[in-house]
C-alpha cells in the first residue's frame, strides 16, 4: 500500500512571533493544511507532533498539542525527533492499514528561549562534556574542523553554501533571511568556534508547519497532486560526540533504507532535486556526501561549479534551506517537506525548477545530535 | 532470574561522587492574541471569556479558535467574578515535596456565565487553616467570589486575583 | 495490511529509590535481559524504540538521543515517543506499528526512568507540566491534579476514603511477591494504616501515592514469521489503542476518563473484543495513585461508572479471584514502584508473564488467555492500552 502527502500548511518561519501564542501559530498552519487537503480534523485518524521539552520550557509538551490541531479525543503522540523520523512514525501507522489519514505537526518558538546556549548545554553529556562549560557551538566547530580537514576543504568552500542558500531565499521571497551575499563576505562574519562563523549558522526562527498524509484510496479519491512517499529511512549514530567521525553516519544508514525502498540506484540521476539540512553550512556538504550524491571529498568542487545551484544539475535547497529560511529546530524537516511539495506541485514561484518529479529530503535533529532521516517523494500522474 | 540494580540508601547516595548542574533555563513565552487580552482584562479587574457561535460555548481560558468546531471564535464576553467550586483539595506539600503547616487550597472554579464544566485552576482563601476547618467550610458546588489585588499592584497576570472566597449566604 | 506482532522476551531491573547505575546503564541491563530471553543478539534487532518521561528528571535535553547507546541503538533506526506517564505502554504500541507496518521485522522496546537525579526533589520537574500562562504562576504542585481529580471522582459517585484505601492495601500486598519491588513499598497494610498515614493533599494520603523510582524495562517484539521461527509459544499483541484529550483540563468533568475509554475501544475493536468483561482475563491498569486504578477500570469499560469501588469491596479485582478480573497482580505502581515510563512497560511485562504462566507467586488463580495493560499521562489526558493474548 502506498502513502501520499495530501496537504501542507505553514506559518512561515520568522525571527520573532510575539503576535501569536504557540497554539495560535500552530492553528494557522493546521487550518491551511486541512484546507489544502480538503479535509476536516474529524477525518484524521492519527496525529504525530514533534517536540523537545527543553525547547518549549514545558515538561511533557505532548499535553499542549491536541486543541490547535482539532485532535482532542483522538490518537495523538509526540516523537522527539527530526522531520523525516517523525514522518516515518506516521508513515508506519498508515502502513498498518488501521489508519487512513495522518497529520504531522512541528513548530518552533525558539525566540522565547532567553539563553540558547544553556538549553543546548543541557543536551551535552552531563559528566564528560557539560562541566567544561564551553559554548555548545564548539561541537559544531569541532565537527566542521574535522570535516574540512579530512577532505582538504577550507572555510571558503562552506561559505559558498551560505551564499547559495541566502540568495535562493531572497529569490524565493518568503523569508527575511534572504540576501545577496558573496562567499568572501561570509568570511568577514564573526568567528563563533573556529572555523565556524556566525553566518555559517542558520539563524533561529519561529514558525509552525503541518503535513497531512493519507493512504492510496484517500489520496486517489482526492485526485490532484499525487505526491507519494516512495522511500523513508531514519537512524541514530551515537550521542557521544567524541565518537563522531565527521561523516554524518546517521544519514548513510537512513539513506540506504530510503533508497532501497524507493528503488534508487543512483540518487543524482534518479532524483531531481533535494532539500538537505544545512543548519550549519558544512552540514550541507557533509550531508550531500553522506547521501552519496557525490563521492567523498567531491562536494566542495561540485558546489563551486554550480552543480547544486538553482540552475544546476542537481539543485539543493532551492528555497534557501535553513540558512535562508531560519533554523526552526524540529520543524526544519517539515519546512523542507513543505518546500519540496511546492516544487513537485509547481508552486515554487521564482525558484520553481523545471517540472521536477522526485525529491530527496534529508533532515537532521540539530545540535548536538547524531540522528536524522531521509525521505524520497515522487509525483505521480 | 537475576535482576540487576544497585540500590543506594540516602546515606550511601550522599557519599556517591556526583556532578551538579544548574542551567540558566529561562523563557519568555508569547501570550498571543487571546491570553494577552485576557491578562490585560485582569489588570482592570475584568474576567474575559470568548464565545464560539457555532457550538455556543463561552470559554475560559479564552482562545482565538474553538478546538471542538475548529473555527475562529467570535466574541469577547465579560464575566462577573463569581463562580462555583467544581472540585478542591487541601494541600500540605510544597512544589519540592517539603511540607507546610498551613494548607493551600487549590480548586477548579467555574465562573458564572460560562458553559458547563468551564473551570479554571485557582486557590481558595478565608476558609480555615486546618484540614478540619477547610472541610467544614468548603463544599463542591459552593459559590465563591474573587478577591483581587489592589488595582495599583495588578500586573496583568492570573495572580491579580489573590484567591476566591465563599459568598456568605444572607440569612 | 498489518502483520501480526509477537513478544519474544522481556527484561526488568530492580526498582530502586536511588540507583547507582546511570540511566544508560539501567537501559542496558533491561535490554540485555530481554535479548537474552528472546535468544537474540543486538545485531538481529532492526530498530529500537525508547520511552522515557520528562527530560527534567535527568536534566538532559534530547534525553532520547542521550540514552540511545545504552539501549543498543547505535547505527540503527531509533525513535523516542512521548506521551508523559502513558509513555511506558505507548512504547509497545510504538514498536507494534513499526513492525506491523512491515517496515521492520524485529524491534527492541526500552523504557527507562532515573528520577533520583533531579534535585531537590523530582516532583519539582512536574511543575513545568502546568500551563505557563495561567497555572504555573499560582505556585502549583504535581499532587494537585490528582487530589482535585480524586475529589471530583469521590464526590460524583459518593465513594469513601476507606474504599479507595483498599486499592493501596491490595496492591501493596501483591507487590510483596514481585522480585523487583522497591524497598519499603510493598507490605501487609490495613485500611486503617493507609488512612493513618500523612495527609499530603487531601483527599490523597501518603500511602495512596506511588513512590519516586529509578528503573528500566525492555521487551523484544518481532513479526509473525520471525516469532514462529524462534519460538513455539509467542505472546501476541492483539490490539492497541491510544487517545489524547484537550489540554484545557479544567474544562472537563474530571470524574470520568473518557480518553481511556476511547483508547480501550480502539484496542477492543482491533482485537475483535465485544464484551471486555468476559474476554479480558487479567488487567494491569495504571495506579500511580490509589483512586486511579478504579478510575481506569471504569474507563476500560471493565466496570460501570462508579461501580469499580463496589467490585473492589467484593474482591472482584483480587489476584486469587475465581469469577472476577485480577487487577494489578504485579502490585502495580503502588506495590512495585513508579519509574514513570518503565512502570508502564513493567505492566505490559506482567501481562506477558501471566499469559506465559511464568508469574510465579503472582500467577493469578483463574485461567488467562488474554490480558490488558494500560497507562495514563499528561494533564490527566492520555490513555494508552495494549491487549496481549496467547
Amino acid at each position: 500500500m502506498n502513502v501520499y502527502i495530501i496537504g501542507i500548511g505553514l506559518s512561515p518561519p520568522r525571527k520573532i512571533s510575539p503576535e501569536v501564542s504557540f497554539r495560535e501559530m500552530i492553528y494557522e498552519a493546521a487550518e491551511k493544511a486541512y484546507l489544502d487537503a480538503g479535509i476536516e480534523p474529524k477525518d484524521v485518524d492519527t496525529f504525530v507532533s514533534l517536540s523537545e521539552d527543553y525547547e518549549e520550557g514545558t515538561a511533557i509538551f505532548d499535553e499542549y498539542v491536541p486543541d490547535q490541531l482539532g485532535a482532542m479525543l483522538k490518537p495523538v503522540h509526540t516523537i522527539c525527533a527530526d522531520g523525516a523520523t517523525g514522518l516515518a512514525s506516521l508513515f508506519a501507522q498508515i502502513k498498518t492499514g488501521h489508519f487512513k489519514i495522518g497529520v504531522l505537526e512541528a513548530h518552533s518558538k525558539l525566540s522565547n528561549i532567553l539563553y540558547h546556549s544553556h538549553v543546548h548545554a543541557m543536551a551535552l553529556d552531563p559528566v564528560f562534556v557539560r562541566p567544561l562549560e564551553i559554548n555548545p557551538y564548539f561541537v559544531a566547530g569541532l565537527e566542521m574542523d574535522m570535516f574540512l580537514d579530512s577532505r582538504g576543504y577550507d572555510e571558503l568552500d562552506t561559505a559558498y553554501v551560505v551564499a547559495k542558500n541566502r540568495t535562493n531565499a531572497l529569490l524565493f521571497g518568503r523569508s527575511s533571511f534572504g540576501s545577496f551575499i558573496s562567499p568572501e563576505e561570509v568570511l568577514l562574519s564573526e568567528s563563533v568556534s573556529d572555523p565556524l562563523r556566525e553566518l555559517d549558522i542558520a539563524p533561529n526562527a519561529d514558525g509552525a508547519c503541518v503535513i497531512v498524509i493519507a493512504n492510496e484510496e484517500i489520496a486517489k479519491e482526492r485526485g490532484r497532486d499525487l505526491i507519494k512517499i516512495a522511500g523513508i529511512g531514519f537512524a541514530e549514530f551515537t550521542p557521544n560526540i567524541e565518537r563522531w567521525e565527521g561523516d554524518a553516519e546517521y544519514l548513510k544508514v537512513a539513506a540506504r533504507k530510503a533508497y532501497s525502498k524507493a528503488g534508487i540506484k543512483n540518487p543524482v540521476k534518479d532524483i531531481d532535486f533535494a532539500e538537505i539540512d544545512d543548519t550549519f553550512s558544512y552540514k550541507e556538504l557533509q550531508h550531500i556526501e553522506a547521501l552519496g550524491l557525490v563521492s567523498f571529498g567531491d562536494s566542495a568542487e561540485a558546489l563551486k561549479e554550480g552543480f547544486f545551484d538553482l540552475g544546476g544539475e542537481f539543485p539543493v535547497n532551492p528555497t534557501g534551506g535553513n540558512i535562508g529560511n531560519g533554523n526552526t529546530s524540529l520543524m526544519n524537516g517539515l519546512r523542507a517537506i513543505y518546500d519540496a511539495v511546492l516544487q513537485l506541485r509547481g508552486d515554487a514561484g521564482n525558484v520553481q525548477l523545471k517540472s521536477p518529479e522526485s525529491a530527496l529530503i534529508a533532515t537532521w535533529k540539530g545540535l548536538p545530535s547524531a540522528s536524522g532521516g531521509v525521505i524520497i517523494l515522487r509525483r505521480e500522474g | 532470574m537475576k535482576f540487576e540494580g544497585i540500590s543506594l540508601g540516602l546515606k550511601e547516595f550522599e557519599k556517591e561522587i556526583k556532578v551538579e548542574w544548574k542551567g540558566k533555563l529561562e523563557y519568555e513565552w508569547d501570550c498571543g492574541i487571546a491570553l494577552s487580552k485576557f491578562m490585560e482584562g485582569l489588570k482592570h479587574g475584568k474576567i474575559l471569556a470568548r464565545k464560539c457561535y457555532a457550538c455556543g460555548r463561552i470559554m475560559i481560558p479564552p482562545r482565538m479558535f474553538c478546538e471542538r468546531c475548529f473555527r475562529p471564535t467570535d466574541e469577547w464576553i465579560e464575566l462577573g467574578d463569581e463562580g462555583e467550586i467544581l472540585t478542591f483539595s487541601v494541600s500540605f506539600v510544597n512544589w519540592d515535596a517539603s511540607r507546610r503547616k498551613k494548607p493551600e487550597i487549590p480548586a477548579v472554579i467555574r465562573l458564572l456565565g460560562t458553559s458547563e464544566n468551564m473551570g479554571i485552576l485557582h486557590k481558595l482563601g478565608e476558609v480555615g487553616d486546618t484540614l478540619e476547618e477547610v472541610l467544614k467550610n468548603v463544599k463542591i458546588g459552593m459559590k465563591v467570589k474573587a478577591v483581587w489585588k489592589k488595582e495599583k499592584e495588578r500586573e496583568g497576570a492570573i495572580t491579580d486575583i489573590l484567591y476566591f472566597k465563599p459568598i456568605k449566604r444572607r440569612k | 495490511m498489518a502483520q501480526k506482532v509477537a513478544i519474544l522476551g522481556a527484561g526488568l531491573t530492580k526498582f530502586m529509590r536511588r540507583a547507582k547505575e546511570t540511566g544508560k546503564e539501567l537501559a542496558f541491563e533491561a535490554a540485555r535481559m530481554a535479548l537474552e530471553e528472546a535468544n537474540m543478539d543486538i545485531s538481529e534487532i532492526d530498530c529500537v524504540v525508547m520511552a522515557t518521561a520528562p527530560d527534567m528528571f535527568d536534566g538532559v535535553h534530547m534525553k532520547g538521543d542521550w540514552l540511545s547507546d545504552g539501549a543498543g541503538a547505535k547505527r540503527k533506526p531509533y525513535m523516542r515517543s512521548y506521551v508523559g506517564g502513558g509513555s511506558g505502554v505507548f512504547a509497545i504500541i510504538h514498536g507494534w506499528y513499526l513492525v506491523a507496518s512491515g517496515l521492520f521485522d524485529t524491534c527492541l522496546v526500552v523504557a527507562e526512568e532515573k528520577m533520583s537525579s533531579c534535585m531537590p526533589h523530582p516532583q519539582g520537574a512536574f511543575n513545568a507540566i502546568y500551563d505557563q500562562f495561567l497555572e504555573r504562576p499560582l505556585g502549583v504542585n504535581l499532587l494537585w491534579i490528582f487530589s482535585l481529580e480524586m475529589m471530583r471522582y469521590m464526590h460524583v459517585h459518593k465513594i469513601s476514603l476507606e474504599t479507595i484505601a483498599l486499592v493501596s492495601v491490595k496492591n501493596k500486598r501483591n507487590g510483596l511477591d514481585h522480585p523487583c519491588t522497591q524497598k519499603g513499598i510493598a507490605g501487609e497494610y490495613t485500611v486503617k494504616d493507609i488512612l493513618n498515614s500523612e495527609v499530603i493533599a487531601y483527599p490523597v494520603y501518603r500511602l495512596m501515592v506511588s513512590p519516586v523510582t529509578d528503573a528500566a524495562a525492555a521487551i523484544v517484539i518481532t513479526s509473525e514469521h520471525e516469532a514462529k521461527r524462534r519460538t513455539d509459544n509467542p505472546i501476541w499483541i492483539e490490539g492497541v489503542g491510544w487517545c489524547l484529550d484537550t489540554s484545557y483540563w479544567t474544562n472537563r468533568d474530571l470524574y470520568y476518563p473518557k480518553y481511556v475509554e476511547y483508547a480501550a475501544r480502539m484496542a477492543y475493536d482491533m482485537a475483535g473484543i465485544k464484551d471486555p468483561r468476559k474476554e479480558i482475563h487479567v488487567v494491569e491498569p495504571y495506579d500511580p495513585f490509589a483512586y486511579k486504578e478504579l478510575h481506569h477500570l471504569e474507563g476500560l469499560l471493565l466496570a460501570d461508572k462508579g461501580e469499580a469501588p463496589k467490585l473492589l469491596e467484593k474482591g472482584f479485582w483480587d489476584r486469587d479471584t475465581k469469577d472476577g478480573i485480577p487487577s494489578c497482580p504485579s502490585g502495580g505502581l503502588l506495590g512495585v514502584g513508579n519509574p514513570i515510563a518503565a512502570a508502564g512497560l513493567m505492566k505490559v511485562i506482567e501481562i506477558y508473564l501471566q499469559l506465559k504462566g511464568e508469574a510465579g507467586k503472582r500467577q493469578v488463580k483463574r485461567e488467562v488467555k488474554r490480558g490488558l495493560a494500560q497507562a495514563w499521562g499528561d494533564l490527566m489526558q492520555v490513555g494508552t492500552v495494549v491487549i496481549l493474548s496467547k
